[in-house]
């Protein structure tokens, strides 16, 4: 069970997280031009590796704000926490 | 032979209290500090279980968690019984009552036992070879197997004990209170640093605490006197916490470590009276210290597993620790050192030690020197091919290795003997260590796995024998030298003990141990309890079996309650040895949490019974249950589901309500409908983007039914929301979605639209809502607030006004799930019940009918109306639900809409909403019976039933269903197969009643 940095409220238990999948997945603007194909890429394609992964979380029961939480799959090992909208700081 | 084989030593046991308790109903005494365990020894009891598989006779083999065989049920009351205890681990009570598991009729005369002499028949793999026959062999299988397999039998009354949760945090957490831990929490402590020390034990100070020969000097005191002076110094420490009998079960990433701490286990039923059974600590740490020690190895050696063949570090410990004999004629077998400190001890307490077998050639040590001078034979290079004995050992055939170790040579001698210590070297306890994500290394001159510390997680370190120190001057030095390092420690008064031992000079290891008989004709057992041998692991890579993974699942080596503890290294070594592998490369089987078995109280604490979730109550609640309502739950509130009158059945409830709400008036509590507010100045832009439909021109005062998708087009949500302000709104939701509805719109709010300036607060428990429904719910609202002009042209149909009873603001909307004209009533919670009583008390003399879920869901599927949730089930189109009219074509987007012509959502093919209508008019179909067209194999699955009723107003049964292409199927006959009788049914509209819709203004 890690312990997450929340960017708004300081360090807490992952129980009061919850995890929304990877980050920095935009959604279309116009997704009425997009094809079947380019569609489902943004609904369906992650890549869920074992590695570095960006992801986004969401305090749930705290303070209620996503934000991004850069994080080792393979050890759970977090490398970096920012907010929504920031640029990853690390590659 | 004497029964009582308690030696008078200065021991640790109070010999001046007694305690009664029975073994298999046989009354026997043991004393204060004892364990089952050394409590049955002392009575010379070593058969204590049956083998699982071959039923052979199997004795206390251990003195600690790793016990294969001595595993008992505590008592037999059926609230309190406990299975599957380890017998080395059970403190002494009074009054304690065990019995030998896995064995009938009893220990002695099992009739299980005949499969050992069937054993040829029963290799590895027997059950899922057994599995492969017909399916209709299981039938007689079945009985047999499930009555020879099973250890221990559950609780059949529920548990009465209370267990508890608690956080704990702590700057530094040692594991283990043998001499590593102890001076590692010493060293931490000392720096200031909040220090919590945890064993499983009674008592602090591992093996050490009772190591009292001059051999091992600390300080030129004897090892035990010198430790037991450090465990007084560390129990003043004020910043120091000591759980003893505390087992940490697990060890997971951020130093986060589940505990268990026993604290009545070992208490009489009388004092365990209103205590706390077990406590799980859900500790935090900053730092961890591993100190968790090492377990003896066996042999492997034909028929090693009869009552009386014992680890030989167990033999001194019962010697040393509760001053019990194992046996009045003892022989030991080892690759090392440890066994010549157990022939010490023995020897020093009177008991005879026959001879020493050891594999080695040259293994002369101050130990084995100490031993000759006292006259006990050792027999160098030899091995032991075969013991006999039933109940218990009777002899040794020992003969002597040949050089490389695969043969024997030379004559057979026997020696009898009582008792047989064993020891095969040592296994560093790694379990929690690679729990935490750490990965090992395979040091090659001792065969062991230990930490590898370049590979070990942050933030902790293994120390003593769990780091592969095994002797100690190593255990000091080296836990004294990298603790220092660890916790950043100046000089300390550790550093330069003078420390006196023995050092080990040979080392030999022969996993698998030749016999003058073949391999075919022995029984070399490696797992005690699962009863597998080494020639299961050979079938089994015969067999063409490679991973180790695989080889333990197919022979269940390591599979027992002890989690192979004592067999996984041999079985590595042995897979190693056939397939000419290096260890090292061979991995070991990953190690899961629990160390030790949970209970289940410790895992659920205090969530128990009303305490296992939360229940919601509307503010209505109390009026419900003085009006005998029966509760429905939904998701964690409590909902009236109907309301029986003079002992009425539901069915004919719900009949009553239905026609009563239809035909004058009824009332339904809506409160745990999910209500969100909405305001800012894009609140409508917001709206237009998350509902299908167009939001921008409902004017103020108007309400508008919703539909909400997820992107992928799936219906999620619906609901009423109502536009009360120029920027303000309030959004209702589904009872059970309304948690969801709101996290997924703040999403989408904070990361997608942020530029939105949008803000959502839940009122779903500020405000309580009661609906008014049925052809005089006017009248009755007019009743309860004259002033409010209800005419039609007023106040429409999905109109809102706001009002006031007496001084309470209320919010009225006339809008209906039922289709009869009505108006819901939302008022601030804590006057709810009032108002609630009120409406009932004007709707006296139209006889206003309360009623719950079930009838709320008959009215509205004689209308056709969805529950999301019961009719949807996340894979369903407002298109495929016959609901296009709610898509707001024109507008450019919403979540979901893209989704809704790719070209898989735009099959016709796909299932669809459709209504059912029962040949028999009377025949009510069951929700989520299945639709087909044809009785002819085989059968094509076109859809099930999502909500079924008889309804009172149209006097007949009707149905919605999903049916594949069901839109094109109108008017075509399905059938419904159920168990006894197959229903012929027919596709109509979803609408039943009033398609007209001309009761909303009746
Ligand atoms: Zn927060």
């Amino acid at each position: 069970m890690f312990i997450i940095n929340c960017p708004y409220c300081g360090e807490r238990d992952q129980t009061e997280f919850s995890c929304g999948g990877e980050a920095h997945i935009e959604r279309p603007k116009q997704p009425t031009e997009l094809s079947d194909d380019q569609w489902a890429e943004y609904l369906f394609m992650r890549k869920n590796i074992k590695g570095i992964q960006f992801e986004r979380w969401n305090h749930i029961h705290g303070c209620r704000k996503w934000f991004n939480v850069v994080r080792d799959t393979s050890n759970d090992k977090i490398h970096a926490v920012y907010k929504i909208g920031e640029r990853p700081p690390i590659k | 032979m004497s029964n009582n084989l308690r030696i008078n030593k200065n021991n640790f046991i109070d010999q001046t209290v007694r305690i009664s308790f029975k073994f298999n109903g046989k009354k026997l005494f043991g004393y204060k500090g004892d364990t089952l365990a050394s409590a049955l020894l002392a009575n010379n009891i070593h058969l204590v279980g049956r083998s699982f598989k071959y039923h052979r006779p199997r004795g206390i083999m251990t003195c600690g968690s790793e016990e294969p065989n001595a595993i008992v049920q505590i008592g037999k009351d059926p609230a309190l019984t406990d299975p599957n205890v380890r017998a080395t681990e059970i403190e002494l009570y009074e009054g304690l009552e065990a019995f030998s598991q896995n064995c009938w009729p009893s220990v002695n005369f099992d009739i299980g036992g005949i499969n050992n002499f069937l054993s040829p028949l029963l290799p590895a793999g027997f059950y899922y070879k057994t599995f492969m026959w017909p399916a209709s062999f299981w039938e007689k299988y079945e009985f047999f197997i499930r009555h020879s397999a099973g250890l221990g039998k559950s609780p059949t009354k529920p548990d009465q004990d209370l267990y508890d949760h608690q956080y704990v945090h702590c700057d530094v957490l040692v594991i283990g209170g043998g001499i590593s831990g102890i001076l590692s929490a010493k060293l931490s402590a000392e720096k200031g640093l909040n220090t919590i020390l945890i064993d499983d034990k009674s008592y602090l100070g591992g093996s050490t605490i009772y190591q009292d020969d001059d051999i091992f000097k600390i300080n030129n005191e004897t090892s035990n006197v010198w430790l037991k002076n450090q465990i007084e110094k560390l129990k003043k420490i004020p910043n120091l916490t000591i759980k003893n009998r505390t087992s940490v079960a697990a060890f997971h990433g951020y130093n986060y470590l589940l505990a268990r701490e026993n604290l009545t286990d070992h208490l009489g039923a009388h004092e365990r009276k209103g205590k706390i059974r077990q406590r799980l600590l859900k500790i935090r740490a900053k730092k961890v210290v591993i100190a968790t020690g090492a377990i003896e190895r066996p042999l492997i050696f034909s028929n090693n597993d009869r009552p009386g063949i014992i680890l030989s570090s167990s033999i001194k410990k019962y010697i040393d620790y509760y001053g019990v004999k194992t046996g009045e004629n003892i022989s030991l077998f080892t690759n090392n050192d440890s066994a010549y400190e157990t022939a010490i001890s023995l020897n020093k307490s009177g008991v005879k030690v026959k001879v020493i077998i050891d594999i080695r050639e040259n293994p002369s040590s101050i130990l084995s020197e100490k031993i000759e001078k006292a006259g006990i034979k050792i027999l160098r290079g030899h091995t032991i091919t075969n013991t006999d004995g039933y109940k218990r050992i009777k002899s040794i055939d020992v003969m002597k290795l040949s050089k490389d170790g695969e043969n024997v040579v030379g004559n057979k001698t026997t020696y009898k003997c009582d008792c047989l210590g064993i020891s095969g070297g040592w296994t560093p306890m790694v379990h929690l260590f690679t729990q935490s994500g750490g990965k090992l290394k395979f040091r090659k001159n001792d065969n062991v796995f230990i930490p590898d510390e370049n590979k070990t997680p942050s933030e902790q370190i293994s120390v003593g024998s769990s780091n592969g120190d095994f002797e100690l001057d190593d255990v000091i030095n080296n836990t004294v030298k990298n603790i220092k390092i660890f916790l950043g420690l100046d000089k300390n008064d550790y550093e330069n003990l003078d420390i006196k031992c023995s050092k080990e000079k040979q080392k030999r290891n022969i996993w698998l141990l030749p016999s003058d008989k073949p391999i075919s004709k022995s029984k070399p057992f490696l797992d005690f309890q699962n009863d597998s041998t080494a020639k299961d692991v050979k079938l089994a890579l015969r067999e063409g079996f490679k991973s180790i993974e695989h080889v333990k699942r197919y022979t269940t080596t390591g599979m027992g309650t002890d989690q192979g503890k004592l067999s996984n290294m041999h079985a590595l070594g042995i897979i190693a040895d056939t397939t000419g592998t290096n260890m090292g490369e061979l991995g070991t089987t990953t190690f899961r949490p629990p160390y030790t078995p949970l209970t289940f109280g410790a895992i659920v604490g205090r969530n128990v019974g009303k305490f296992f979730d939360h229940t919601r109550r509307t503010a209505i609640h109390d009026w419900h249950v003085e009006n005998k309502a029966e509760f429905e739950n939904v998701g964690q509130w409590k909902r009236p589901w109907y309301f029986p009158k003079n002992g009425e059945t539901m069915y004919q409830a719900v009949q009553r309500e239905s026609k009563a709400a239809r035909e004058s008036a009824g009332i339904l509590d809506a409160s745990t409908l999910g209500k969100i507010d909405i305001q800012g100045e894009d609140a409508s832009e917001f709206l237009n983007r998350v509902y299908t439909n167009a939001w921008s021109k409902l004017s103020i005062g108007k309400c508008r039914y919703g539909l909400m998708l997820n992107e992928d087009g799936m219906v999620y949500d619906d609901g009423v929301t109502t536009r009360l302000g120029e920027n303000h709104y309030i959004m209702t939701t589904t009872t059970g979605g309304a948690a969801n509805v709101l996290s997924k719109l703040e999403d989408y709010l904070q990361t997608e639209w942020p530029e939105l300036n949008v803000y959502l607060t839940t009122v779903t428990d500020q405000y309580s809502t009661m609906s008014i429904c049925g052809p005089n719910s006017k009248k009755i609202i007019k009743k309860i607030i004259p002033s409010l002009d209800l005419s039609d042209e007023s106040f429409p149909h999905m109109s809102f006004k706001n009002s006031k009873i007496d001084n309470v603001n209320c919010r009225i909307m006339r809008i209906s799930f039922t289709g009869e004209q009505s108006y819901e009533i939302n008022v601030q919670s804590n006057y709810a019940k009032d108002v609630w009583e009120r409406c009932i008390e004007a709707g006296k003399e139209f006889n206003i009918t309360p009623y719950g879920t079930e009838t709320m869901h008959l009215l509205r599927a004689e209308k056709g109306f969805i529950i999301t949730g019961q009719d949807t089930d996340g894979t369903l189109t407002p298109s495929d639900l016959q609901m296009d009219w709610i898509i707001g074509k024109k507008k450019y987007d919403f979540i979901g809409k893209r989704s809704l012509y790719r070209s898989d959502t735009i099959r016709e093919d796909r299932k669809q909403l459709v209504g059912l209508l029962t040949d028999d008019p009377k025949e009510v179909l069951e929700e989520g019976a299945q639709l087909i067209d044809s009785l002819e194999k085989p059968i094509d699955m076109l859809g099930h039933v999502t909500s079924s009723y008889f309804s009172p107003n149209l006097n007949k049964s009707i149905a919605l269903a999903v049916v594949r292409s069901g839109k094109k199927l109108k008017g075509k006959k399905l059938i419904v197969p159920m168990e006894n009788k197959n229903i012929n049914v027919t596709i109509t509209d979803t609408v039943f009643y009033d398609k007209e819709n001309k009761r909303l203004n009746a």
